[in-house]
This record gives C-alpha cells, structure tokens and sequence, in this order.
C-alpha cells in the first residue's frame, strides 16, 4: 500500500514551516501564488506574497444555505473544506475583455486583444476542485500533450492553464455538503496535479505529479517519510470517505433523469427556486457565459467583454420568440439534468464533481443530492413513457 | 446683443433632464460622471438641465431623460408635454420607474400625513398617489436605483447615440456579487438580503460593504419572492412586518413587489388578531 500510487520516490515529508518556503520558491520562480485565505468570515482563494496569509486556525460549518467560519484550537492550514469561490475564475475569469478595435476610413483598427493570464500557483486546491478543473479542460478544449477535446480551443484559458501550477490538498475533514466520494472526485486527488499534500500533525505528505512539480520540491527542505507517517496519511483520508455529508447514487443517473423528466417534484423545486444563479456561479464546472459589445463614447472604440452567466436567468435563452425555458422549473430541471446526465453526451464526463457548493450557498438551500434521491426512490409511473414534454406541450 | 455668442451646434442630438417629485439624487449621478462628462457634453447639446446649467434651448429633444414620480396635479399635466417634447424618455430612479420612496403615501390617508408634516397643510397641492412616469406617458426606457447607477446611465446614452440596445441587465443582484467574488452576507452571515430578486445594475455595492441589499433596483426579471420570504422569515427571523417594509421602501410601488407586500401586510394583520 505504501507509495503504491505514484511510486516511492515521489513521496516526501515537508514540515509545517517547509510550507513557508514552498511559498517563497514559488515567488521566486516567478509564480503568482494563489491560496485559500480568510474574507470576511468566508474561505476565499486570493493571491498571497507570505504563508501568513493562508486562513488557517479555522474551520468551517456548512450546511443548505449555511455557511459559517469558526475559531479552530487547531491552528492548522487547510483544516477547512472548499469556500464560495473555486479556482475557475482564474482560468475563466468573471469578466475578460475579448477585443477592442475602431474604424479608421475603411477598415477595423485593433486596440486591445484579451489581455496575457498570469503565471500562477494554485495552492490548496481540492480534489473536488482539481477534477473540476478537468472537467472545465473539455469545455475550453484545453489541448495538452496531445490530448484533444471536442471543444474549440479557449485562448485565455490554455494559456492559463498550460502555465500554472496545481497544488493540491487532500481532505481530511469533509463538510456537511460533500459529496465528492459518490462523484469519485475525492477525498484525494489521484492525478492532474503537479502537487499534492496531505496535512498531518507537524507537517504535510507531499507527493510529485507532473515534472514541474518535481521540480518544486527539489529546492524544498523535505526528507523520507516514514511508513506511519504514511500510513496515517491514507488512514485519514479513507476516513473522510466516510464522513461524506450527502450522498448520491450515480448508477443509471442519467437515465434516471431522461425518464423522471415530468416528475411532480421538479414542480416542487420550483417553488423554492429564486433562479437567482447563486448555484451557477459557485459552481467550479458551469461555464456559461455572455459576450456584450460596447463602444466608448470619446475614443469611438467599440470592445466586446465576456462575462460569467447563467442558464437560470429568463434573458439567456431568450430568442426571437421569447425565453426557451420561461418557467423556474425548466430551469432547474435544465441544469440538473445537463450537470449531471447530459453533460456525459456533449463532454463524456459528469458536470458534477461533488463539492457541494451549491447546497451550501443556494440562499434557500436547494439540495441537488436530495433532488436526485427523490426522482430515485419516489419515481412517477406516468412518465409519459421516457417521451419529453416540452414547455409548450410538443412531445419530442 | 453684444458680446461673445456662444454658437448652438444644432447637428449633436440634444439632450434634456426633467425633475419631478425626487431628491435630485439621479440627476446628480449625470454630474458625478466626471471622467465622462465632458465625452458626454461634447456627443450631446445639453439643452435642457436646470440643475446643471442656465441656458435653455428649445424643444424638440431627442433623448429626455426625467427623474421623479408624478405626485401633484400639476406635473401630472406636465408629464404629457416632456413626452411630446422628446423622442426618445428615459425613466430614471427608482422615483420614476416605482413611484418611489414617496409612494408609500399610496398605502396611506395623505391628508393625515400632510397635517403631520406641515403647519398649513391647505396650501399643499398634492395627488392621493404617487405613480412612476410609465403610469402616465410611453417611456420608452427606464433606469432602476435609488440612485442610478452612473455607469448603466452611460451605457444608455452611449447606446443611443450609436444606435444599439444598451446593456441592461434583467437578473439578480447575485450574479455581480458573485462574478466580484463577494463573500454572500446572506449564507455566510445570515443578513436579511435582497439580492436573490433584485434587479443587478448597482454592481453589488451594498454586499462589497459587507451590507445586505436592500432591493433599490427593485424587482428582477421573474423573481420570487415567496421563496427569499420563507428564508428571512423563518430562519433568519424576520417577521411579516420586516418583509413588508423591506419590499416597500424604494420600490414598492412597482409589481410584483407591491403585491408581495401587500401579502406580508395581510399576514401582519392576520398575526395581530
């Protein structure tokens, strides 16, 4: 067991104050560091210079619609699960100016093109949300080492990506609204990563996923870890596996909900559905957005900006003939349904990498796993024989 | 006349800013636009802005922008002509697209409140409501806020002028807080706010201060209420009374929160019997 996973050689121990110079390593090689910091009661990933700046001597109490950081006596890094935001608005910023140009006689002038992403360090990133940056490497057709997705190439996003570092961390204290063992996304993260560690007492197990990362830890006052030491690093994450706060039976999912499409409770979640994209936003995997065009009335230069949107407000689907989905129940029911069943056709991975976060911060508490639990044990006979029913009627 | 005569550029499209019953606070946000001001009075001929200058040019306007709700019987006449006098009327504030802060008197006996207010209530020419501009003449836009935001107000005069739809968004006020990255008052402090059926347009400012919205863009598109209600009031304790006066401060008057308010006021009745 010990080391079977990514070969001996590639595991160390590095000492609570090695996290401080893994920190200024990363500096130094010129590196934006990014990690989990404390805003204003919420665990927020922001950029830091010092490892005094990672929220730590905190932990965190979710529940639907419930967040709530704590004192921890423990005064440990990374003894908290995931926050509100997750690492995707640095590689899929909220808003990213796509091009500026003005007319100059007969032609377009170019003003500004998207500008160039930082190089960055991601430290302290989840299992969950390292599968989901994966996930989110089908959708921007992320291309590397010969791996090619359906998806057209996002520039923003393969340069962003194809420069950062990943540095995960295992969990050891699942949250009330995890579910990333059901998704097998977590508690540890298995691959994708440059690095990974796992908190123990006086230090973290560090292991190397990627030759940068190797390349890290070689200017890094580590040593061998001892075979407890190890040990007790699988013990607790196995033993997070199970503490996971919710649940979802993923066998058959998709099927589930291509059947269950008129079933009484998506009009039930509906009531309480405010449709106000809180879940759409939090999420690490959605990746709906909106492209506007704008000028400026003294330079004449017209710009076009991509912003993060959603497919719960009534004007995105808007058309000629008015919004496809009007209802909040065809929304929610979208959504569901993308993230967790067609999403597999259009990426051939789930959309879903069980953190949570829409439990937690959906403002009434929406819960996608209770959703799925009741189409699953209470499902409707009269389903119409699995034919759809638009919102119009039309069976298709 | 004698002098330097300044001369009128009768080619730039003129622009005219009405006020009726309002606290000039919309009005202001035009001023305040001190980067773009001087972009805006070199693309437009101000013409008509009393707050802003002297001079007064003749009607016809293209773009009229008016503040403030129709509350006495003389700017209920007044209204038709600024209609006639502008091509295009842009409502702004939450005075003239709701009726506003005043429109609580709509509730309520104005002849009574008017003796509370003022030593002699007899000289007081005033209408029993207060309605937004719609209520009386086509708007043809309108600008939520109490007060607007400066760079919505931009982006419409912006839009005009070159001839495509301005940018206005219709959702919540959560998707700008969240695209900001602001931690939600709501999940992570229990704040009572509005957010989730809020019209976006003020860029989250109250929740970057670590506030609660308090909805002065009012409704979004589609929001329901009932649902944020069953939260504050259940387990972040509000009571009916709360939920009413929250619905009703700035925009109140405006559907589908007066029907919301009148719901919790009906509710607060009932509690007291």
């Amino acid at each position: 067991m010990i080391g079977a996973e990514q070969g001996i050689k590639d595991v160390w121990f590095l000492s609570l104050q090695g996290l401080g110079h893994m920190i200024s390593t990363l500096c130094a090689k010129g590196y934006t560091v990014v990690a989990p910091v404390v805003r204003d009661g919420v665990i927020t990933f922001s950029e830091i210079v010092s490892v005094d700046e990672i929220a730590s001597g905190v932990r965190d109490e979710m529940g639907p619609g419930k967040y709530r950081l704590i004192d921890d006596p423990l005064s440990r890094p990374f003894n908290y699960v995931v926050g509100q935001d997750s690492p995707k608005r640095f590689f899929f910023p909220p808003k990213l100016e796509l091009v500026a140009m003005h007319v100059e006689g007969k032609r377009f002038v170019l003003d500004r093109t998207a500008p160039k992403p930082p190089k960055l360090a991601i430290l302290g990133i989840r299992p969950c949300d390292l599968a989901a940056i994966h996930v989110q490497d089908r959708v921007f057709g992320y291309n590397d080492e010969g791996v090619s997705h359906r998806c057209e190439a996002d520039t923003y996003y393969n340069q962003a990506r194809k420069q950062s570092l990943l540095i995960a961390v295992n969990c050891t204290q699942p949250s009330a609204t995890c579910f990333c063992d059901s998704m097998g996304t977590g508690p540890r993260a298995k691959e994708g990563f440059d690095l990974s560690m796992t908190e123990l007492g006086g230090g973290f197990i560090l292991r190397a996923g990627s030759d940068d990362g190797r390349a890290i830890v070689n200017e890094l006052p580590v040593r061998d870890p001892s075979p407890s030491e190890i040990e007790l690093s699988q013990l607790k994450i196995d033993q997070a596996c199970e503490r996971m706060g919710r649940h979802i039976d993923t066998d058959g999912l998709k099927e589930l909900l291509d059947d269950q499409i008129d079933h009484p409770s998506w009009d039930e979640v509906a009531k309480r559905c405010m449709a106000c994209s809180n879940c759409t936003m939090v999420c690490p995997t959605c990746f709906c957005s909106t492209v506007t065009d704008s000028n400026d009335l003294a330079t004449n230069v017209a710009s076009r900006t991509r912003h993060w949107e959603s497919c719960f407000t009534h004007q995105f689907s808007y058309t000629t003939a008015g919004s496809v989905r009007s209802s909040l129940r065809a929304r929610y029911r979208h959504w569901m349904r993308h993230k967790l069943g067609t999403w597999w056709d259009q990426f051939g991975s789930s959309g879903c990498v069980g953190c949570g976060r829409c439990i937690t911060w959906c403002p009434v508490g929406i819960d996608i796993t209770e959703q799925a639990a009741i189409l699953r044990d209470h499902p409707d006979a009269s389903n119409n024989g699995g034919k759809r029913q638009t919102e119009r009627g039309l069976t298709v | 006349m004698s002098g330097i005569t300044i001369p009128v550029q009768t080619d730039k499209p003129k622009l005219a800013v009405y006020k009726f019953s309002s606290c000039d606070g919309c009005q202001l946000t035009l001023l305040n636009l001190e980067d773009e001001l001087l972009d805006i009075a070199n693309a437009v001929e101000i013409a008509f802005f009393l707050e802003a200058r002297r001079r007064v040019l003749p009607p016809p306007y293209d773009i009229g922008l008016i503040e403030g709700s129709i509350s006495t019987p003389e700017e209920e006449e007044r209204v038709h002509q600024v209609r006639r006098e502008c091509k295009y009327l842009i409502a702004i504030g939450a005075c003239a697209t709701s009726g506003g802060i005043q429109s609580l008197r709509n509730w309520a006996d104005v002849k009574e409140y008017a003796s509370l207010v003022y030593p002699s209530p007899e000289y007081l020419k005033t209408l029993e409501t207060s309605t937004p501009v719609a209520a009386h003449v086509f708007v043809d836009f309108e600008l939520r806020g109490c007060p607007i935001s400066g760079d919505q107000l931009l982006e419409v005069i912006t839009a005009l002028l070159a001839g495509r739809k301005p940018n206005i968004p219709s959702y919540s006020v959560c998707i700008e807080c969240k695209r900001r990255g602001l931690p939600c008052v709501l999940v992570s402090k229990g704040e009572p706010c509005l957010g989730p059926i809020t019209q976006a347009g003020c860029g989250a400012l109250c929740p970057s201060c670590s506030r609660a919205c308090y909805g002065c863009f009012g409704p979004m598109d589609q929001p329901n209420i009932n649902a944020l209600g069953g939260k504050l009031t259940g387990e972040l304790g509000q009571t009916n009374r709360d939920m009413k006066r929250m619905l009703r401060t700035y925009n109140g008057y405006l559907e589908p929160f007066k029907q919301a308010s009148d719901e919790y006021e009906r509710l607060e009745k009932q509690e007291k019997k």
